[in-house]
């Protein structure tokens, strides 16, 4: 069935909409960029950006955190809720489950689906942004261009500032390619990682409906209430736990040596979410009668 | 081959399926009868496994469902409340893509292709070319539903309303096709609110009224000769004479005798020089069996019903009274009893 699932979307034409669209964002404000010589003051707007004036090639981790906070999980959100609604809509689901196709089964395939997506769309991202990056604003290679040290290793990735100073590494010093090649490697499976916690969300939302759009914009919700309690200063005591807190932590991978806790932690609470709402997904969906 | 016991299916308040006890044979072509809402959908989804009965068991191939139904659906092809498909691929490519997510045997990618180009031909659809099912026509998904079903040469097939959007001469070529196979050992379960097709194709009736199998019968008991024998005579009055102690009703030219033998009665009455237009031994209509022993469709919903159209209030409507107006200018045309009701 996994490969059944993975054979359907590279045949569906929304999966290429949507990764053109994903690469898209980030060349569109490279143009900008490049055209206007104009980037956000240091800690304000998407991580990086403000550093890949001086160095293209890091334009590849300034594309990820543009794409990352709302594009990404939208569309992981609408892919994912789409999984078992989708199919109850266009009446497959009772013919793959007559095939037979074990239940338990189809939502591994549709999560295994939805996370080659994931993977797929980051790398494309990191590849597109970094030919865009080194066409439009030259790359340094393995020149180090640190304009000053910065206290990146104390600043909280969570916030997703203070990323004032990057040339080479958050916390000033050189990074070679290879290195370079390495963390960017992490950023992209951490980003993965990250994306698993909606998967799962999305997923268990559409085993209770037949509607993928309804699955989709519950997905979405939680999101964007998790986003919003993260803002809020009363909601302190929750904010450990949100699904979106530790996304940006991808961010402390690029920092000298790396400052693991975060991003360890940020791993552990997808790694809960993804359990909590993949067994309920299951336990609802492997009793659920299918009358779609 | 399909054996339920006591098979119920509550949903809420409501008792889709109940008590039902359904027997197919190997080799049978049955076909399971109701107005809409009785239930012939939900019990088909149980058999698949697709819904799990409230109480009672299904076994089938001697397998019980749903705990071993993995083992018998490699063995059951199966077409649910219309056929389904991808539409941004071609029916060839959903075929393909459907025989490759099951297992088991005669599933080996090699014969894939010829699988499915066998499949498609039987429903004929060979020549189909690589356009996206989303240009299909009704009658054309109709089909490729059923070549999905016949994919992995089932030895049991189960069809709701397989001939759906089909024409005159499509609903005819399926047919031939399901009697084709059911001489070639294929166990056939149709459910069906076209009283015709049924009476064409099956051997066996099941019908089902408000969750309850009313009736399960052969065809042909079903269908056996009563004890009446209809009579068409210009001479009514004096046969009405001559036959008195065994006319049993008349209506003008037309009179209903008791009797087992219409050739008897003929000679009687061409003797005594009364002239006979139409002799005939009563035979029961499936339409009238099936009208008889079940309730309105849970479609017709009647002004005065204040009760939920489905269930129905437990007391059978009086025939004697009108219906009230009917708010559905248009009521659905397949239904079997609306028609009737007020007359019976």
């Amino acid at each position: 069935m996994i490969h059944v699932e993975l054979l359907r979307m590279v045949r569906r034409p929304r999966t290429w909409m949507n990764l053109i669209l994903l690469c898209a964002l980030p060349i569109i404000v490279a143009v900008f960029i490049a055209v206007t010589n104009l980037v956000p003051a240091p800690g304000q707007g998407p991580a990086f950006l403000s550093a890949v004036l001086s160095d293209g090639s890091l334009y590849p981790a300034a594309g990820l955190a543009i794409v990352l906070p709302v594009f990404l999980p939208v569309s992981v959100a609408v892919l994912s809720g789409d999984g078992v609604a989708g199919e109850s809509g266009t009446g497959m689901l009772r013919y793959l489950l007559t095939r037979p196709v074990a239940r338990t089964r189809l939502l591994t395939a549709k999560l295994v689906g939805t996370m080659s997506f994931v993977v797929t769309a980051v790398i494309l991202v990191a590849i597109t942004s970094y030919i865009t990056g080194v066409l439009a604003f030259g790359s340094n290679g393995l020149k180090p261009v640190s304009t000053s040290s910065s206290s990146g290793a104390v600043s909280s990735a969570t916030t997703g500032v203070s990323i004032g100073t990057v040339s080479t590494s958050l916390s000033g010093t050189p990074l070679g390619t290879g290195q370079l090649i390495v963390r960017v490697a992490y950023g992209i499976g951490y980003i993965s990682v990250s994306m698993l916690g909606v998967a799962a969300i999305a997923l268990f939302l559409s085993t209770l409906t037949d509607s993928a759009l309804g699955a989709a914009l519950g997905a979405l919700a939680v999101l964007v209430t998790s986003e919003v309690l993260a803002t809020l200063d009363a909601a302190g005591s929750v904010k450990a736990y949100l699904p979106t807190n530790y996304w940006l932590a991808w961010i402390d991978l690029f920092r000298d040596p790396i400052l693991w806790h975060n991003v360890i932690r940020g791993l552990g609470i997808q790694g809960i979410y993804a359990v909590v709402f993949l067994g309920l997904a299951w336990a609802n969906f492997s009793t659920k009668d299918v009358t779609g | 081959m399909i054996e339920t016991r006591q098979l119920t299916k509550r949903y809420g308040a409501v008792l889709a399926v109940d008590r039902v006890d359904l027997g197919v044979r190997e080799g049978d072509r049955y076909g399971l009868l109701g107005p809409n809402g009785s239930g012939k959908t939900t019990l088909i989804r149980m058999l698949l496994g697709l819904v799990f009965a409230t109480s009672g068991q299904i076994e089938i191939d001697g397998c019980p469902v749903p705990r071993r139904v993995a083992q018998v659906l490699p063995r059951i092809g199966a077409l649910i409340e219309g056929p389904a498909s991808y539409s941004y691929m071609s029916g060839r490519a959903n075929l393909a893509l459907l025989d490759s997510a099951g297992p088991g045997p005669g599933g080996g990618r090699r014969s894939r292709r010829a699988r499915v180009e066998e499949a498609l031909e039987r429903v004929g659809l060979a020549g189909v070319d690589r356009r996206p099912v989303r240009a299909y026509s009704l009658g054309m998904r109709q089909r490729l539903g059923l070549a999905a079903a016949l994919l992995r040469k089932p030895t049991l097939l189960i069809l709701d309303e397989p001939t759906n959007g089909l024409d005159p001469r499509g609903i005819r070529e399926i047919r031939d096709l399901l009697i084709e196979l059911n001489k070639d050992g294929t166990t056939v379960l149709l459910s069906s609110h076209l009283l015709g097709e049924v009476e064409q194709l099956c051997t066996r009736i099941g019908v089902l009224d408000r969750g309850r199998l009313v009736i399960q019968d052969e065809l042909a008991a079903l269908r056996a000769p009563t004890d009446r024998i209809l009579l068409r005579t210009p001479d009514a009055d004096r046969a009405t004479a001559l036959l008195d102690g065994t006319l049993l009703s008349r209506d003008g030219d037309r009179l209903i005798v008791r009797g087992v033998d219409p050739a008897q009665l003929n000679a009687h009455l061409v003797g005594e020089g009364v002239r006979v237009a139409e002799l005939v031994r009563e035979r029961r209509s499936l339409e009238d069996l099936v009208i008889e022993a079940t309730q309105p469709g849970s479609d017709r919903v009647d002004q005065s019903a204040t009760a939920p159209a489905w269930p129905h209030p437990d007391p059978a409507p009086d025939p004697h009274t009108v219906p009230a107006p009917d708010p559905d200018p248009d009521p659905d045309p397949d239904e079997m009893t609306s028609a009737e009701e007020g007359t019976r």
